[in-house]
C-alpha cells in the first residue's frame, strides 16, 4: 500500500516544505514547524505497526557522515531511513584521521560523486554542514554542528512538549546547564521561542555567555528561580571536561546547584516535563530519581526522534512516494 | 628631463596644502611645486592630471608578504605589484615569516628580494623576540643596520609583560619603534571571532573585546613606565579608542594604527560563516565600528594600514573554526577609505593624511610630501572613477577578501616611486 496518510498531509498543508536543507531552526519558519511536527505525527503511527517500514523512499540512498561519536543520533538517523525503505550508508570518520586525511570538502565531493540523495553530517566544526550544503547538490541535514545547532533535537522536543501539552504557545520552558556549549540549547531556544514558548535559560555563570537576552530568553542565574513555575524543565548534559576548563568548580557543587533534585522539581507546575537530550550524566545534572520518576519524558523524546527524522528525510525529498504512478 | 605631473589637485597634509598645483620631479625628488603654468612643460615628460588628486605615496605600515616561506600565498614581487595597483609606494612588512624576521640575514634578503622586484619600497619589520618564541630580545642594532624599520611580534603578542617592559627599554637605544599586536592570548583563548551576538548565534568561540583592551592598558602603562615608543596595531574596539584617546591626552607618545575592515564591517560578515570574513582581531560590532571612525576623524588613530595577510583556498575553503585569519587588504585600502571621505567621516586631506603622511612620520621613512626635496613618492588618484571589487583581477596571489562584489569610490590611476612610474591603471 503507498502512503495516503502523508499524502493527504501535504494536499491539506498551508505551507510546503520546498528546502534542499536542513541546516538549523534559525532558518525555519513557524509554519515548516508546524509541517515537520504534523508529518511527524503521521510517522509515529508506523512505529506502532507490526512491520515498521513503508515503501516511501526507495531508491533513494541516505549517508550518514559522523565526525563526532555519537550512537543514539546516528542509530536514530538510520532507523528512520531505513522504516522508510532508504539505503543508508554509514560513514564514521574519526577526527584523528582528519587531521592528516583529506579535507571536508574533498571528503563531500566524492560522496557527492557516488550520487547520494541526502547526506546528514554531524561535524564539531560549527557551519560544516553549511559549507556542505553551498558546496553539493545532494540535502544536507545538520545532524549537530559544532557549538551551533542540532535542529533534528530541537524539533524531537517540539514534538515531544507538544504531545504532552496539546501546545507550544505561553509555555515556560526553563533550559539548564552549559548554555555556552550546547547546540541543543541554540536550537532548543530558537523553536521554542518560534512557536510561542517563553524560554528561561539558567547555568553556571561561565556557561552564560554575554547576548543571551537577544535571543529572546530570560536569563536566570538561580536554578530554583528559573524552574519556578515552568512547564518544561530542559536539562543539558555536562560535558566533565569543562571543570578544566574553568566553567565550573567541582562535580559535587554543580550537582547541588544546578543538578535537578525532586526538591527542584516541586518548584516547577505539578505537570510539568523533565527532559534530557542524552546521555544521561546521572547524579550530576539530573538525580536518578527525576531521570526515572513520572515526569521524566526523556524516552519518548527518544521515540520521537524516529518520527521527526522521518519527516525530514520525507519531506527534504520532495515528499513524492517512491515506486507509486505520478 | 623631468616628469611633470600638470592640472592636477595636490593634497598634501605635510604642507596643508590642497590646491591646483604642478609637480615637477627630477632624479627621484620632487623639484618643484607650483601653481597650474607655472613651470614650462618643455623637455619634460607630461602627465595630464586634470581631475585627478596628486598625492604623497601612500604607506601601509602593515602588511604580510609570505616571503620567505609561504610563497604560494604571496611573494615580495606579487604583493609589491598588489601595493602598487592600490596606490602605495612603501609597505612595512611584518616578521612572521618562515623563518621569522628575528635576524639581519633575513632582513637583508627581504630588501634584497624588494629590490629585484622593483615595486615599492619596503621597510621590514623585525621581531621584538627570537623567533618571536616571546622569550629573548632579538638584536635590534643588527636588526636596524640591516635596514628593519620597527620592532613586532605581530600575530604572536607578547604574553609575558616583562619582555615588552625590556623590549620598548632596549629599542630605545635604537630609536626603534615597537608595533604591538594587542591580545591577552588566554582572554581570545580558542576563539574564532568577535564575542557578541552573532558569535552566541553561530556558535563559535568569541574573543571579547577585552582580550585586546588589557593588553591596550598594559602597553599604554609600560611605554610610561619606560619612554619607549609605542605603536599600537589594528586598534578595532571602541575600549581601545578610548584607552589611546586617553593616553594621549595625558601626554603619552603613543600611536597608533586602524585597519579598513574595522571602519567597514560588523561581525554581521562572519553570518553564512564566511571565512573571508575571519581575522584577528575579529571584525567587532556596530558601536565598535562607530568609535574607530572617531577615533580615525579625532586623530586618535594616527594612520589606516591594512594588515595585508594573504591565505590561499587551502586555508579558507575550510570549515570556519580552522581556516585561517586574516584578509588581503592593499587593492581595497585607498577606495575604502575615500567611502569614508564620501560618507563624510573624514576630509579628502585628512584620509590622506592617515595614509601618507602620518605613516612616514610614524615611521620616521622618507615620503608622506610632496615639499620640493622630498622623495619623489606620489600617486595619482581619480576621486571619480567608481568601481567594482573583483577579485580575480588582484595583483595579489591570494583571493581572501570579504569586499568582493563592493563598489568603491575612487581608486589609484599612478603610482610613482621615486621618480618611476611603477603602476598605471588600466595601461594609462
Amino acid at each position: 500500500m503507498p502512503w495516503p496518510e502523508t499524502q493527504a498531509i501535504r494536499k491539506d498543508m498551508p505551507v510546503s516544505f520546498r528546502r534542499k536543507d536542513l541546516l538549523g531552526i534559525a532558518d525555519l519558519t513557524p509554519e515548516e514547524i508546524q509541517l515537520i511536527l504534523d508529518t511527524a505525527v503521521s510517522f509515529k503511527e508506523i512505529l506502532t505497526r507490526e512491520i515498521k517500514k513503508v515503501p516511501t523512499l526507495r531508491g533513494k540512498t541516505v549517508v550518514t557522515l559522523f565526525y563526532e561519536p555519537s550512537t543514539r543520533t546516528r542509530t536514530s538517523f538510520e532507523i528512520a531511513a531505513k522504516r522508510l525503505s532508504a539505503d543508508t550508508v554509514n560513514l564514521s570518520i574519526s577526527a584523528s584521521s582528519v587531521v592528516k586525511g583529506e579535507t571536508l570538502g574533498d571528503t563531500a565531493d566524492n560522496l557527492e560523486a557516488m550520487r547520494p540523495d541526502i547526506i546528514i553530517i554531524r561535524h564539531s566544526a560549527s557551519g560544516a554542514p553549511h559549507f556542505l550544503a553551498t558546496r553539493l547538490k545532494s540535502s544536507i541535514v545538520n545532524a549537530g554542528d559544532g557549538l551551533h545547532e542540532h535542529p533534528t533535537q530541537a524539533l524531537l522536543d517540539l514534538l515531544t512538549v507538544r504531545e504532552a501539552k496539546g501546545r507550544l504557545d505561553g509555555l515556560k520552558i526553563a533550559i539548564i546547564g552549559d548554555i555556552a556549549h550546547s547546540r541543543v540549547a541554540r536550537s532548543d531556544i530558537q523553536g521554542f521561542i518560534k512557536m510561542g514558548s517563553q524560554v528561561t535559560v539558567c547555568g553556571p555563570g561561565p556557561m552564560l555567555p554575554p547576548y543571551l537576552e537577544a535571543l529572546g530568553t530570560k536569563v536566570s542565574r538561580s536554578l530554583p528561580e528559573a524552574v519556578a513555575g515552568a512547564d518544561v524543565v530542559m536539562m543539558l548534559r555536562l560535558q566533565l571536561e569543562r571543570q578544566q576548563q574553568m566553567y565550573f568548580s567541582t562535580l559535587r557543587e554543580y550537582a547541588r546547584f544546578f543538578g535537578l533534585s525532586l526538591a527542584h522539581l516541586k518548584l516547577a507546575r505539578e505537570d510539568a516535563l523533565v527532559m534530557h537530550p542524552g546521555p544521561l550524566n546521572r547524579g550530576v545534572e539530573i538525580a536518578p530519581e527525576v531521570a526515572d520518576g513520572p515526569q521524566s519524558v526523556i524516552l519518548d523524546q527518544v521515540t520521537n526522534g524516529v518520527a521527526v527524522r522521518m519527516a525530514i528525510l520525507y519531506l527534504l525529498t520532495g515528499g513524492e512516494p517512491s515506486g507509486t504512478a505520478h | 628631463m623631468g616628469l611633470l605631473i600638470k592640472g592636477g589637485m595636490v593634497v598634501d597634509p605635510s604642507q596643508a596644502l590642497e590646491d591646483q598645483r604642478d609637480v615637477l620631479i627630477d632624479t627621484g625628488r620632487i623639484s618643484a611645486l607650483e601653481p597650474p603654468g607655472v613651470i614650462p612643460t618643455d623637455g619634460h615628460q607630461v602627465i595630464e592630471a586634470s581631475n585627478l588628486v596628486i598625492s604623497p605615496g601612500l604607506i601601509d605600515m602593515h602588511v604580510h608578504f609570505r616571503e620567505p616561506g609561504e610563497e604560494y600565498k604571496e611573494t615580495m614581487a606579487s604583493g609589491g605589484q598588489a601595493a602598487a595597483a592600490g596606490g602605495f609606494t612603501a609597505v612595512a612588512t611584518m616578521p612572521n615569516t618562515r623563518p621569522v624576521n628575528d635576524n639581519a640575514a633575513l632582513t637583508s634578503y627581504i630588501l634584497a628580494k624588494a629590490r629585484q622586484a622593483g615595486g615599492p619600497r619596503v621597510y621590514p619589520v623585525a621581531a621584538i623576540s627570537q623567533g618571536s618564541q616571546g622569550e629573548k630580545l632579538a638584536e635590534y642594532g643588527d636588526l636596524q643596520a640591516a635596514g628593519a624599520v620597527a620592532l613586532s611580534d605581530d600575530g604572536r603578542p607578547v604574553t609575558n609583560p616583562q619582555l615588552m617592559r625590556r623590549a620598548l627599554e632596549y629599542a630605545r637605544n635604537f630609536g626603534m619603534l615597537i608595533i604591538s599586536h594587542c591580545e591577552d592570548l588566554h582572554l581570545s583563548g580558542s576563539g574564532v571571532m568577535h564575542e557578541g551576538l552573532v558569535s552566541l548565534q553561530l556558535g563559535l568561540i568569541g574573543i571579547p573585546a577585552a582580550a585586546e583592551e588589557v593588553m591596550v592598558f598594559r602597553d599604554l602603562t609600560l611605554a610610561r613606565l619606560t619612554g619607549g615608543r609605542l605603536h599600537i596595531a589594528h586598534v578595532s574596539t571602541a575600549g581601545s579608542v578610548a584607552l589611546i584617546r586617553q593616553a594621549k591626552a595625558s601626554g603619552l607618545p603613543v600611536t597608533a594604527e586602524t585597519a579598513p575592515h574595522y571602519f567597514s564591517l560588523t561581525d554581521e560578515a562572519v553570518r553564512g560563516f564566511n571565512t573571508n570574513a575571519k581575522m584577528y582581531p575579529p571584525l567587532r560590532q556596530a558601536e565598535d565600528v562607530a568609535a574607530i571612525r572617531e577615533g580615525l576623524a579625532d586623530g586618535t588613530i594616527d594612520c589606516i594600514a591594512t594588515d595585508h595577510a594573504p591565505h590561499s583556498s587551502l586555508e579558507k575553503d575550510v570549515e570556519f573554526a580552522v581556516a585561517a585569519k586574516g584578509i588581503i587588504g592593499l587593492e581595497t585600502s585607498l577606495g575604502l577609505t575615500l567611502k569614508l571621505v564620501q560618507e563624510g567621516v573624514l576630509s579628502l586631506k585628512a584620509a590622506i593624511e592617515r595614509l601618507s603622511t602620518a605613516p612616514a612620520r610614524i615611521l620616521e621613512v622618507p615620503g608622506g610630501s610632496l615639499a620640493p626635496g622630498a622623495a619623489a613618492d606620489v600617486t595619482l588618484i581619480d576621486p571619480n572613477l567608481t568601481w567594482q571589487v573583483e577579485v580575480n583581477k588582484f595583483k595579489s596571489k591570494s583571493r581572501n577578501s570579504p569586499f568582493q562584489g563592493w563598489e568603491l569610490p575612487g581608486r589609484a590611476v599612478m603610482t610613482i616611486v621615486g621618480g618611476e612610474i611603477i603602476y598605471t591603471e588600466g595601461g594609462r
